[in-house]
């Protein structure tokens, strides 16, 4: 049961980790990485509301009509993202602001409703919390490495804390819309990269182990 | 006139919804390998943005802050978008099978594209009239079939192109985009917003 719940969570925190594994949820991941702190706010909305959207629709699994399904989820998520977005508007005013659109526009992220469908419409509330909790943990890190790196190059800071000295000229380009395009397409590259190597890997082994079986 | 001509120009070229906004980027790398699917694409979401922003206008200035519910924005908008794609979805199968087969394809696609969404909840913060509020989508619509046709005539021409692997694909794209939206930024100055 634990190495199952284990194995839920680490699919979406490390394996299908969303922007960078698996291609959902790239708009928040380029508009709202201009810093460390907007990247983690934006995180923790979309753990709440995805974490909330897998329990409510996993407790509601055996209720809801399978035609009328779409729907009921989205009606469901834009309830927590009400609650999200008025919740933030309270207590970080600031920070919301900057986030603007991007808070209501998690209705349309498909990482929530890709889990409701894929996962919580399936199993069991405990699985299902599990699950909502490893995808939006790595969603978290990853929003939190994409604007670390726009933050330190676009302004020497890191959450509003200096890092590089006084005297580093700031990329300011890194700060605006195209500098978001480029860190996302650079970061892209490296894991193609990455995931290239490794294949060859595995196949220069394979071809080994038969030529090994031959020999 | 002016101003409507300042609003059209600021939602197409200066704040446009790919490029600087990011709203509908999902769309912007997958729709974008031929000329003629961007085009659709383009012409569909064009055509939706439109109506939403009447209907949104009305449901915002005449049912939403009369009875002071404006706090079911999110919930309200998700569902117009939702019926109007499916509505228009039957409509156009059933009237005109040409326009359906040019881009009724793309129509599903358009429910979970976060420009739609991004524009009915853009319109109540800027407090447009109703003719304002037109001319903005259609600029916006208008400003993301300029991207999408751009960036799907670059990815057709760098087709036979000699890219290193790690490069092909999504990196490639992105990269295009980044070059793209600095293009844009020139626009900068042109509308006062």
């Amino acid at each position: 049961m634990l190495k199952q719940l284990r194995k839920d969570f680490m699919e979406g925190f490390a394996e299908q980790t969303p922007p960078f594994f698996t291609a959902m949820g790239l708009c928040p991941a380029l508009a709202v990485t201009t810093g460390v702190l907007f990247g983690f706010t934006m995180g923790l909305a979309v753990i709440f509301v995805l974490v909330g959207s897998n329990i409510v629709i996993s407790l509601l699994r055996k209720w809801v009509p399978h035609e009328v399904r779409i729907p009921v989820y989205t009606v469901i998520i834009a309830t927590l993202v009400t609650i999200a977005d008025l919740v933030l508007a309270g207590t970080v005013p600031a920070i919301h602001k900057t986030l603007g659109l991007f808070i209501p526009l998690i209705v349309v992220n498909c990482i929530i409703l890709g889990r409701a469908e894929a996962f919580a419409s399936k199993n069991n509330v405990l699985r299902s919390t599990v699950d909502g909790l490893g995808y939006g943990l790595g969603f978290t890190w990853a929003l939190i490495v994409i604007s670390a790196i726009r933050e330190l190059l676009g302004a020497g800071t890191l959450a509003d804390i200096r890092i590089l000295p006084e005297g580093f000229v700031p990329w300011q380009i890194m700060l605006t819309p195209p500098g978001a395009f480029i860190t996302m397409g650079f970061i892209t590259a490296l894991i193609t990269l990455g995931r290239n190597r490794a294949a060859a890997k595995k196949s220069e082994k394979e071809k080994l182990a038969t030529t090994a079986q031959v020999a | 006139m002016v101003d409507l001509l300042l609003i059209f120009i600021g939602s197409a070229l200066v704040n446009n919804f790919l490029l600087s906004r990011f709203l509908g980027i999902c769309s912007f790398l997958g729709v974008t390998t031929n000329l003629k699917s961007a085009a659709g694409m383009g012409a569909a979401v064009t055509f939706v943005l439109s109506i939403t922003s009447i209907l949104v206008w009305f449901i915002q200035y005449y049912i939403l802050e009369p009875l002071g519910l404006t706090f079911l924005q999110i919930a309200a908008f998700i569902l117009v978008v939702a019926v109007l794609v499916q509505l228009l979805e039957f409509f156009i199968h059933k009237r005109s099978p040409a326009l359906y087969e040019a881009f009724g394809i793309y129509l599903p696609l358009i429910t979970t594209n976060c420009a739609i969404l991004g524009l009915a909840l853009l319109i109540p913060s800027k407090q447009y009239d109703l003719i304002s509020s037109l001319v903005f989508a259609l600029g916006a619509g208008g400003g993301y079939t300029l991207a999408m046709c751009m960036m799907a005539g670059l990815r057709q021409e760098l087709e036979f192109a000699d890219i290193p692997q790690s490069m092909q694909g999504p990196a490639l794209v992105l990269l295009i985009a980044g070059i793209m939206a600095m293009a844009f930024m020139g626009f900068a100055g042109l509308a006062p917003m």
